[in-house]
C-alpha cells in the first residue's frame, strides 16, 4: 500500500508537468483549433535558455523570470511571423509548419548547446519536506508551481478585461472584431502564454529527466494524451487529464514495466479518440453539412 | 494531341528507365550505387505516404512505424527463418497491409488533426515497442538484427550492390506502374474526392470508410516494402533507426517532391538521401535545421513541391512555344479571405 501511495504521489508530480504542457496545448487549440506539435520543443528550447543564464551566473529565480518572459516574447513572435501566413491554409499545411518548427528548435538546441546530457538544478531543497518519505521536495515544489500557474491563469481569464477579450476572440472572432478586439493580437498573446507555460513546465521537468534536445518528446506525447482525455477544448479537463495520465503512467510503470510507457500514451490517445473523441469534459463537435 | 502527349510521356519514362539502368555502371563506386538503391527504396515509401496524405488527405506523422515493420519482417524472415531475400518483400508488404488496414480502422473516425496526433503517437512509440523484451527473441532488442548481404547470381556478373540496385529498381517499376494505374483510375478519383469533399463523395456513392481504410493499408504496404528493401540494402535493422524523425523525414520527402504527384516521389527521395549528407558536413544538427527551413519555405512558396513547379514551368514553356511574342493574360486574382 505504501508503495502504491508513493507511486500515486510521484505520478501526481509528473502529472503536474503533463498538465502544464496539456494546458499550453489547450490554450492554442482553443484560439485556433490547432494542436501545436512544436510545444514540447519550444519548452525544451526555453529550458536551455534558462540553463545558459544559470551558467552565466544569474541566480535561479532571476533566470526563471527572464526565461518565462523570453519564452512569452518568442511565442508571440512565432505566431506573428511564422503561423500567421498559414492561418487559413489547409490543416495539412499547418501541421507541416508545426513539424518544421519542432525540427528547427530541436536542431538549433543541439547545434548551440550540443547533444550531451546536462544536469539542471532544482530550486527546491534536496531533503524531503516535513520528513515524509513519500514525495521529494522537488516533486512537491513543481506540483505547487503547476497549481499556482493554473490559479493565475484562471484569475487572468476570469477576472481581467484582457482575459475576457482573449476568450471572446477565441469563441467568436467576427463579433469580437466588431466590438473592437484585435483578434490577431489575441491569438499571438495566446501563443505567448502557451510558450511561457511550456517554459515553466520545461524548467520543472528538467531536473528529473535531465536537459537534452529530445527531453520533451515523451512528455509532449503524455500531454497530448492528457489533453485528449480531459477534452482538448477544456482547460480544466486538460489539467485533470494531465494529472490522471501522470498517475496512470507511474502506476503502470511500477506494476507492469517501464518499457511500454510510451505505448501506454499511444493506447490512451487512440482509445480516447475512438471511444469518446471529445474527452471527458470537451464539447461534442458537430459538423454542419 | 493527347495521343501525342501520351506517346511523349511514355517515351520519357522509357528514357528515364534506360538512364536508371545505365546509372550503376556510370557512377562506379559501390557506395554510390548503394545510395541510389536507398533512393529507390525511399521513392516507394514516399509514393505510399503520398497516396495517403497527398491524395487521400489523411495526415500521417507515423509512417516510419510501417517502414520499421517492413524492415523487421524482412530481417527476421532472413535471419531466423532463412527465407531468401527476394521472398521477404511480398511478405513484408502483406504484413504491413494488414497492420495499416487495422490502424486505419480506428483512424476512420479521426480527421485531420486527430489522425495526425494518433499517428504521431505511433511514430514516437514504435522504437519502444521494438525494444520490448517480449519481442526481443525476434527483434534482438536494442541490438537489432544483422542480415547477410545477398550475392548476385553468377550469370549476371554484377557486384552485390549493383545487383541489389537492379532488384530494387524492378520493384520500383512494379509499384509505380500499379500506383499509376490505381491513382489515375476510379479508386484514385474516389480518394481525391474524399480528400476534397467527403460528404459529396459519400453522396455520390463512394464507400468512404472502405476507400479510406484500404488507402491506409495500401499506403502502409508501399512503405513496408520500401522498409524491407532498405533493410536488405543496409544489412541491419535496429529500433533507433526508426524513430519519429524517420517519419518526419518521409513527410519532408513528400512535401518537397510534391503532394499528390507520382513523379514527386523521386525528387523527394533524392532530396532526403543526399541533402542530409551534404549538410552534415556543416554540423550534426544542420540537416534537420535545413529540413525545417525547407519545409516552411515550401509550404509558403511552393505548396505543390518540385513536381508542381516543373508542371508549371512546362505549361508556361508550351504556351510560349504556341504563341511567340504573345503576352500572357494576367491570371485572375484569387479571393483571399480577410482575417
Amino acid at each position: 500500500m505504501d508503495q502504491f501511495l508513493h507511486q500515486v504521489l510521484s505520478g501526481l508530480a509528473t502529472g503536474g508537468i503533463y498538465a502544464s504542457v496539456a494546458l499550453a496545448l489547450v490554450m492554442i487549440y482553443q484560439a485556433t483549433h490547432l494542436v501545436n506539435f512544436a510545444q514540447g520543443e519550444m519548452a525544451m528550447f526555453a529550458t536551455y535558455l534558462a540553463w545558459a543564464l544559470l551558467q552565466a551566473g544569474v541566480p535561479y529565480w532571476g533566470a526563471f523570470a527572464i526565461t518565462v518572459a523570453g519564452a512569452f516574447v518568442l511565442g508571440v513572435a512565432i505566431e506573428r511571423i511564422i503561423i500567421r501566413p498559414v492561418e487559413n491554409a489547409p490543416i495539412l499545411a499547418v501541421v507541416i509548419v508545426f513539424i518544421a518548427l519542432l525540427v528547427i528548435f530541436n536542431s538549433i538546441a543541439g547545434w548551440i548547446f550540443s547533444y550531451t546530457i546536462k544536469p539542471f538544478p532544482s530550486p527546491f531543497p534536496k531533503e524531503p519536506l516535513f520528513g515524509n518519505s513519500y514525495v521529494s521536495s522537488h516533486e512537491l515544489g513543481s506540483m505547487s508551481i503547476t497549481l499556482v500557474v493554473l490559479l493565475l491563469l484562471f484569475v487572468f481569464f476570469r477576472f481581467t478585461p484582457l482575459g475576457l477579450a482573449m476568450r471572446a476572440a477565441a469563441q467568436n472572432p467576427v463579433s469580437s472584431r466588431l466590438v473592437g478586439i484585435r483578434v490577431g493580437w489575441m491569438l499571438a498573446l495566446g501563443w505567448g502564454l502557451a510558450a511561457a507555460i511550456g517554459a515553466i513546465a520545461g524548467m520543472m521537468v528538467a531536473p528529473t529527466v535531465f536537459l537534452e534536445p529530445n527531453m520533451m518528446g515523451g512528455i509532449l506525447l503524455y500531454a497530448f494524451a492528457g489533453a485528449l482525455l480531459g477534452g482538448i477544448d477544456s482547460p480544466g479537463g486538460a489539467v485533470l487529464g494531465g494529472f490522471l495520465v501522470g498517475v496512470l503512467e507511474n502506476v503502470v510503470g511500477a506494476y507492469i514495466g517501464t518499457e511500454l510507457k510510451l505505448t501506454l500514451a499511444l493506447v490512451v490517445i487512440v482509445g480516447v479518440l475512438v471511444v469518446r473523441p471529445s474527452g471527458m469534459f470537451g464539447k461534442v463537435h458537430v459538423v454542419r453539412v | 494531341m493527347s495521343e501525342l502527349l501520351r506517346n511523349r510521356k511514355l517515351l520519357g519514362v522509357v528514357l528515364l528507365l534506360a538512364l536508371a539502368c545505365a546509372l550503376p555502371f556510370v557512377i562506379g563506386s559501390n557506395y554510390r550505387v548503394f545510395q541510389m538503391t536507398l533512393v529507390l527504396a525511399y521513392a516507394i515509401a514516399l509514393l505510399g505516404l503520398n497516396m495517403l496524405t497527398g491524395y487521400n488527405g489523411q495526415i500521417s506523422l507515423g509512417h516510419g512505424a510501417f517502414y520499421a515493420i517492413g524492415a523487421y519482417t524482412a530481417a527476421i524472415l532472413m535471419d531466423k527463418a532463412g527465407v531468401p531475400y527476394w521472398a521477404t518483400i511480398p511478405v513484408a508488404g502483406a504484413v504491413c497491409f494488414v497492420a495499416g488496414f487495422l490502424f486505419g480502422l480506428p483512424a476512420l473516425r479521426l480527421e485531420g488533426l486527430y489522425l495526425a496526433l494518433a499517428t504521431f503517437a505511433l511514430g514516437v512509440a514504435m522504437p519502444q515497442i521494438l525494444k520490448h523484451e517480449a519481442l526481443a527473441h525476434w527483434t534482438g532488442g536494442s541490438q537489432g538484427v544483422v542480415i547477410v548481404k545477398p550475392d548476385a547470381p553468377a550469370w549476371s556478373g554484377l557486384s552485390q550492390d549493383q545487383w541489389l540496385y537492379f532488384f530494387t529498381l524492378a520493384w520500383v517499376v512494379v509499384f509505380f506502374v500499379v500506383g499509376w494505374n490505381l491513382l489515375r483510375g476510379r479508386i484514385g478519383r474516389a480518394m481525391v474526392a474524399i480528400r476534397d469533399q467527403p460528404i459529396a463523395a459519400q453522396a455520390m456513392g463512394v464507400n468512404t470508410a472502405l476507400v479510406k481504410s484500404l488507402t491506409f493499408g495500401v499506403s502502409a504496404l508501399y512503405t513496408g516494402v520500401a522498409g524491407a528493401l532498405g533493410a536488405i540494402a543496409v544489412q541491419f535493422v535496429a529500433p533507433d533507426s526508426f524513430t519519429i524523425f524517420l517519419s518526419i523525414t518521409l513527410l519532408v520527402g513528400v512535401v518537397i517532391g510534391g503532394l499528390a504527384s507520382i513523379s514527386g516521389a523521386f525528387f523527394g527521395a533524392v532530396f532526403i538521401q543526399f541533402i542530409p549528407n551534404i549538410a552534415d558536413q556543416i554540423s550534426k544538427a544542420a540537416p534537420w535545421a535545413l529540413y525545417g527551413v525547407v519545409l516552411i519555405a515550401f509550404m509558403y512558396a511552393m505548396p505543390s513541391g518540385v513536381a508542381g513547379m516543373l508542371r508549371v514551368a512546362r505549361a508556361r514553356w508550351a504556351r510560349r512555344q504556341r504563341a511567340p511574342g504573345r503576352i500572357d493574360p494576367i491570371p485572375p486574382v484569387t479571393q483571399r479571405s480577410e482575417t
